[in-house]
């Protein structure tokens, strides 16, 4: 792994003109060298090589005018990464970029470069199916399949033909999402019996089964009541150790309790009224929140406006 | 401009009368549909139920009135209806997967295939039937007038039913079905074939339950591509000659009837039949839908 995330950098180093990007690289580095990473390294030291995701002036359209454009940061590896702002503002179409979802869409098109791990995402060599297996999903609203929860769980594995036995895998699964002690019982029920709470962490836990590398989430507890929402953030943080995590949330608390870098988008109109979404800022979420460097930021943020 | 403070009135009477009026004469519509229907359901059970029993299902068909039955043309209508089902499952299924799931609908010819469908299901019996002369009985496949040929001319009739109904029930799996699975590293066929397909079976399965009881019940096509009239034996394969319940009624019907014999309550017996084979598919058809339909 650490051979290929060296590249995007090196793509990245010449490019002065993207400013937005290499400010952040630099603010993201001091601000956050007291954290030690995971194998005990400072992380200052590794945190501009540990980018999982480099986005590059990245524009989607699902017609002539984009719906957002000009993306540009890194999402850092083991790191909850939260995308906020208004709705229109392409938060979600953006999540969506990052495991090629948008190429289910008819007349979805994604201009710019998204590297992962280094490697041009939407390169002609690249194949999305294989992308989505490393890249999860969790949606806004919880989907469970129609089947057994034991079966929902056991569908990734299956149909990716992992090795294993597949009682163990269900289990791990379930218990990485912190299911497993309500539902070890009525593994063979059908997954549409539990409360919409369950519902989204037996979507995690789906996720989860496939190992993947990254978790994209898609307001996922924007369909969820209070405690159950608290449950998913104590998972979510229980999964960045293994995981990098990006979440598209409303919830600016939320954002503020759990990540630990954020994207704020806006929406700009056009001379034409067309609105599509733009980042205004990408910074620690500390630093977003207490001291954001956009006045836009500052309003959204404290409540001015939203 | 009335004050607010007025109360809220009564309607007048004239509404009142009006709204009355028209609810009377819905009911007398109705009335008078379900009327008919039962005078004919009465006519045909008093001149039929005396005829429908055991020996009238395990007798052929015979000159005399009295020994004739209708096994023969039970039998051919299992075959066609069996090799009907074989063909229009399969292929009404994919094409419905396909319209819905693969097809690029701002595609002009998409859009005609669509548009097609549409249409076919709503062309004369008949012409089916020509279509199957022409095509399945004499020319490029010159069967004959055989139960493939019957069978494959009812499939391409109730076809459209059926691609109609499959793309129904594939539509109404939502997308966050597909999203999960694909979201999963599953191909799109895997998501199909595993999530979608499963998620529609009650509804394509109700489809061509649907189908079938609109073929069983139709004669003809199965006239023009030529099955026969008077058949004391059962087919044996799908290369058999054979006659069909609804030509066997015809049949009885269309002969003169005198004291010596009398067809007429034969034709009845069959109808009978017919009709209650009819309400059985229904039947399964109701509480397939009911059991496994998924709500969402």
């Amino acid at each position: 792994m650490p051979e290929r995330v060296t590249e995007p950098q090196d793509k990245r180093e010449p490019e002065t003109e993207r400013g937005l990007s290499q400010r952040i690289g630099v603010r993201s580095d001091a601000a956050s060298s007291g954290a030690p990473a995971l194998d005990g390294a400072p992380r200052a030291k590794r945190q501009a090589r540990e980018a999982i995701f480099t986005l590059e002036e990245v524009q989607v359209s699902y017609g002539p005018k984009p719906a957002v454009r000009g993306v540009s940061f890194d999402i850092g590896m083991h790191e909850i990464t939260a995308l906020i702002g208004p709705s229109g503002c392409g938060k979600s179409t953006l999540i969506r970029v990052l495991n090629r979802m948008n190429d289910l869409i008819p007349g979805a098109r994604v201009e710019g470069k998204v590297f992962y791990h280094g490697q041009d995402l939407y390169g002609s060599d690249v194949d999305a199916v294989e992308v989505r297996k490393r890249i999860g999903m969790v949606f806004q609203k919880p989907n469970p399949f129609p089947k057994s929860i034991y079966d929902n769980i056991a569908f990734g594995p299956r149909v990716l033909s992992m090795k294993g036995d597949m009682d163990e895998i269900v289990e791990r699964a379930l218990q990485q999402g912190a299911l497993w002690e309500e539902v070890k019982d009525r593994l063979k029920t059908n997954a549409f019996g539990m409360s919409g709470g369950q519902q989204q962490r037996l979507c995690i836990a789906r996720c989860l089964a496939v190992s993947p590398d990254v978790i994209l989430m898609d307001e996922p507890c924007s369909a969820l009541d209070p405690i159950s929402t608290g449950k998913i953030e104590d998972l979510m943080m229980e999964l960045k150790q293994q995981y990098s995590i990006v979440i598209v949330t409303h919830n600016m608390q939320q954002a503020a309790r759990v990540s630990d870098k954020t994207a704020f988008f806006t929406v700009e109109l056009d001379d034409e009224e067309h609105r599509s979404g733009r980042v205004v800022e990408f910074d620690d979420t500390d630093k977003i929140f207490t001291n954001p460097s956009d006045s836009r930021t500052e309003a959204y943020v404290t409540g001015k406006v939203g | 401009m009335s004050t607010r403070s007025e109360a809220i009135g009564k309607p007048s009477t004239s509404r009142r009368t009006k709204d009355t009026s028209f609810r009377v004469a819905l009911l007398a519509c109705v009335g008078i549909s379900v009327l008919l229907l039962g005078v004919l359901l009465v006519d045909i059970v008093s001149d039929g139920a005396a005829r429908l029993n055991l020996d009238f299902i395990t007798s052929f068909s015979s000159i005399s009135a009295d020994q004739s039955g209708i096994q023969a043309a039970l039998w051919g209508t299992i075959w066609i209806m069996g090799v009907c089902a074989i063909f229009i499952v399969p292929v009404g299924v994919a094409t419905a997967i396909y319209l819905e799931e693969y097809a690029d609908a701002t595609r002009w010819y998409n859009r005609l295939i669509e548009v097609n469908i549409q249409n076919l299901a709503a062309v004369p019996s008949i012409v089916y039937g020509i279509l199957g002369l022409a095509f399945l009985v004499r020319g490029p496949l010159s069967l004959g007038p055989v139960v493939l040929a019957g069978g494959l001319t009812l499939a391409l009739l109730v076809l459209p039913v059926v691609i109609i109904a499959g793309r129904e029930a594939i539509r109404a799996v939502p997308p966050s079905i597909r999203e999960g699975s694909m979201a999963l590293g599953a191909t799109q066929w895997q998501t199909i074939w595993k999530q979608v397909l499963p998620a529609a079976i009650p509804g394509v399965a109700t489809g061509v339950i649907l189908a079938l009881s609109r073929a069983i019940g139709e004669t003809a096509p199965l006239i023009v591509v030529g099955a026969a009239t008077f058949i004391a034996f059962n087919p044996d394969g799908l290369g058999a000659d054979f006659t069909a319940m609804p030509i066997q009624i015809f049949d009885w019907i269309s002969r003169p009837s005198n004291d010596v014999n009398d067809y007429r309550p034969l034709a009845a017996a069959g109808i009978l039949l017919l009709m209650i084979l009819l309400l059985a598919m229904n039947s399964v058809a109701i509480w397939l839908r009911n059991r496994y339909e998924q709500k969402w």
